[in-house]
């Protein structure tokens, strides 16, 4: 994707810094592997022969007894499928949000205009904390409602700029013509802009999905509800349930598991398949998203 | 005179006036537009800020901001009496130094080293791979991390099978440390590269022919041509992290974190999370997070201000 300036040394051959460097990646990069093996050795793991410490990159005890608890587990699929909305409703709420303030925004023109971004890009800087945000969802009513996980979240002043500037680098000249043709300000956006901006509009709305998908914060302060809990909280529930006793009582713990380790591991795995089904398609969006905003400054 | 001085006044300010009905009026479709994000950034973003008062009062949450009672500045007073408050502080400056002493540094390497592979597949595949840890959350990282490092988890396996002892990663203060920055490196360096990598691709492809003619070796070459090329890019990126440098995630701490450690692990975030929504202690927690965001804004502004001294340009 990338491509390197390197090309242009082609003519000299493959020497030993060549395959000390790939060496060095390939090991980087079988770190960031290393770790889903071993979850997925583990969940594949019978009990006895993770608390006898025998697995490591294989399973040992092959079953997939784990599996078909978690995925026999209503509450499991509940969260699972009520992640998946809350990630939607928050991505389509924050993409309504960005392009309504972004679009008008772009116009020079526009009385205020100033005031207003000045007014956006302080809150980047400068917040209230979490305390009075969390005062404020309670005094709202939202505690224990799915709104409180899509609603203080709902629009980054950051993506609102980067769409902003993609606007902006759009020529005028197209939307003077509509304006001509009788087109008014939301015509012009629904009509010209906004199938113009599609791959940023992509970009920026997974950009949000990511960060619901992700978001573990919110949830922890607001929702107390295990029927609201989101995918992560619900994994940090499963995850934490004798970490406490591991850490305190150390090696002398290991008979007194509740939660098996071949459990949280297929949590673990649970939470992640997602997240690596959709990750290699849409990489390169999430690159272009980033240079996109790098332009900005 | 000053008859006509009135009138022109007026006549000015009637002109004023009109032009801005006359501006409402052809934006008006436009102001409609913003209605909504700035009715969500007055709510969700102002209100909090208003909400920071909270912290020079007793607050009581039935009686609200209009009804606590005002007492000046003796919250922050008590806070700066606590010494879990220093400790929390001082944890948050380390983590985030020893983020940047180690952090900063990992992603610039890695995209020189990337750049100089040749397979462009390899790299791509490669590329694919270390940029996949940024997409997790810190609740899965953090449980791969327990599952892992743990007494019983692999790395114990492996160096129980060595012949070697047991380490304590995350229950010895210092190997959490280590635990605590590893983890983060392995994260975001990856990640981190893609700015780098766009600045190599800017880099001026002569200088390198130049340098090739001249018969300069690689490591010349990346000394004298790639890491001055991308100055700029490191530069603004060690000023944006030096500009966060009082602020900290709540997620990456809280998760890594354990009871063992937590005279390493409690940080301003957590520790807000804490005394706030734990034992209900809004002012004290209020005036904790301001006094984060105040410090967090001066860091930042310094660091604008030093990259405009020096010649980069800011982030602002």
């Amino acid at each position: 994707m990338v491509k390197g300036v390197s090309l242009l040394n082609r003519k000299s051959k493959t020497n030993l810094v060549d395959i000390l460097i790939i060496a060095f990646i390939t090991g980087v990069s079988l770190t960031c592997l290393i770790p889903f093996l071993y979850m997925i050795a583990l969940s594949l793991s019978s009990n006895n022969a993770i608390i006898s410490q025998k697995v490591s990159l294989w399973p040992v005890g092959f079953t997939i007894e784990t599996y078909k608890t978690i995925l026999s587990d209503v509450d499991m699929l509940y969260t699972l499928g009520y992640t998946i909305v809350l990630t939607i409703l928050f991505t389509a709420c924050c993409m309504f949000l960005t392009i309504c303030a972004a679009y008008p925004l772009t116009k020079k023109r526009l009385m205020g205009r100033n005031f207003l971004l000045t007014a956006m890009v302080f809150t980047m800087y400068f917040s209230g904390g979490l305390i009075p945000s969390y005062i404020l969802v309670k005094n709202l009513d939202m505690m224990n409602t799915m709104s409180s996980l899509i609603l203080p979240g709902a629009l980054s002043v950051f993506n609102m700029i980067i769409l902003k500037t993609f606007f902006s680098s759009l020529p005028e000249s197209l939307e003077e013509a509509a304006a001509i043709d009788g087109c008014n300000e939301w015509g012009i956006l629904v009509k010209i802009v906004l199938p113009l901006s599609m791959p940023s509009i992509a970009t920026l709305s997974l950009f949000y999905a990511v960060d619901r998908w992700n978001g573990f914060q919110d949830a922890l302060f607001y929702i107390t509800d295990k029927n609201l809990y989101p995918m992560q909280l619900k994994l940090y529930q499963i995850i934490s349930a004798n970490q406490q006793l591991d850490t305190q009582q150390g090696e002398g713990s290991m008979g007194a598991f509740i939660v098996p380790e071949s459990l949280k591991a297929a949590s673990v795995m649970f939470a992640t398949v997602p997240i690596l089904l959709v990750y290699p398609k849409l990489q390169k969006y999430f690159v272009d998203g980033v240079m996109t905003g790098a332009i900005k400054g | 005179m000053k008859a006509v001085l009135g009138s022109d006044s007026q006549r000015i300010k009637r002109r004023r006036t009109n032009r801005f009905v006359q501006n409402l009026k052809r934006d008006y479709l436009l102001y409609a537009l913003l209605l909504l994000p700035m009715a969500y950034i007055a709510i969700f973003k102002y209100a909090p800020i208003y909400g920071v008062l909270m912290a020079f009062q007793d607050y009581n949450i039935f009686q609200g901001i209009g009804g606590s009672q005002w007492v000046g500045l003796d919250v922050f007073r008590f806070i700066f009496e606590q010494d879990s408050f220093y400790r929390a502080l001082k944890n948050t400056f380390i983590l985030n130094l020893l983020d940047l002493a180690a952090g900063f540094p990992a992603p610039i390497i890695l995209a020189v080293l990337l750049n100089e592979l040749r397979f462009t597949r390899f790299k791509k595949i490669t590329q694919t791979v270390l940029y996949l840890p940024h997409f997790l959350s810190w609740i899965i990282i953090g449980g791969m991390v327990y599952l892992m490092f743990s007494s019983g988890g692999m790395a114990n396996t492996i160096l129980s099978g060595l012949g070697l002892g047991k380490i304590e990663f995350l229950s010895d203060k210092t190997n959490w440390l280590i635990m605590y920055v590893a983890v983060g490196i392995w994260q975001s360096a990856g990640w981190g590269t893609i700015l780098y990598l766009a600045a190599i691709i800017g880099i001026n492809k002569d200088l390198y022919e130049a340098a090739d003619i001249d018969g300069s070796s690689r490591i010349r070459k990346i000394w004298h041509i790639t890491l001055p090329g991308i100055k700029p890019t490191i530069i603004i990126l060690l000023i944006l992290q030096i500009g966060r440098m009082a602020s900290i995630g709540f997620d990456r701490p809280f998760v890594m974190g354990n009871s063992l450690v937590s005279d390493y692990s409690d940080v301003i975030s957590t520790y807000v999370y804490r005394i706030g929504i734990g034992s209900g202690d809004f002012s004290q927690a209020t005036a904790v997070g301001l006094f984060q965001s105040v410090v967090g804004l001066l860091f930042l502004v310094s660091a604008n201000y030093i990259a405009k001294k020096i010649g980069e340009q800011g982030i602002w």
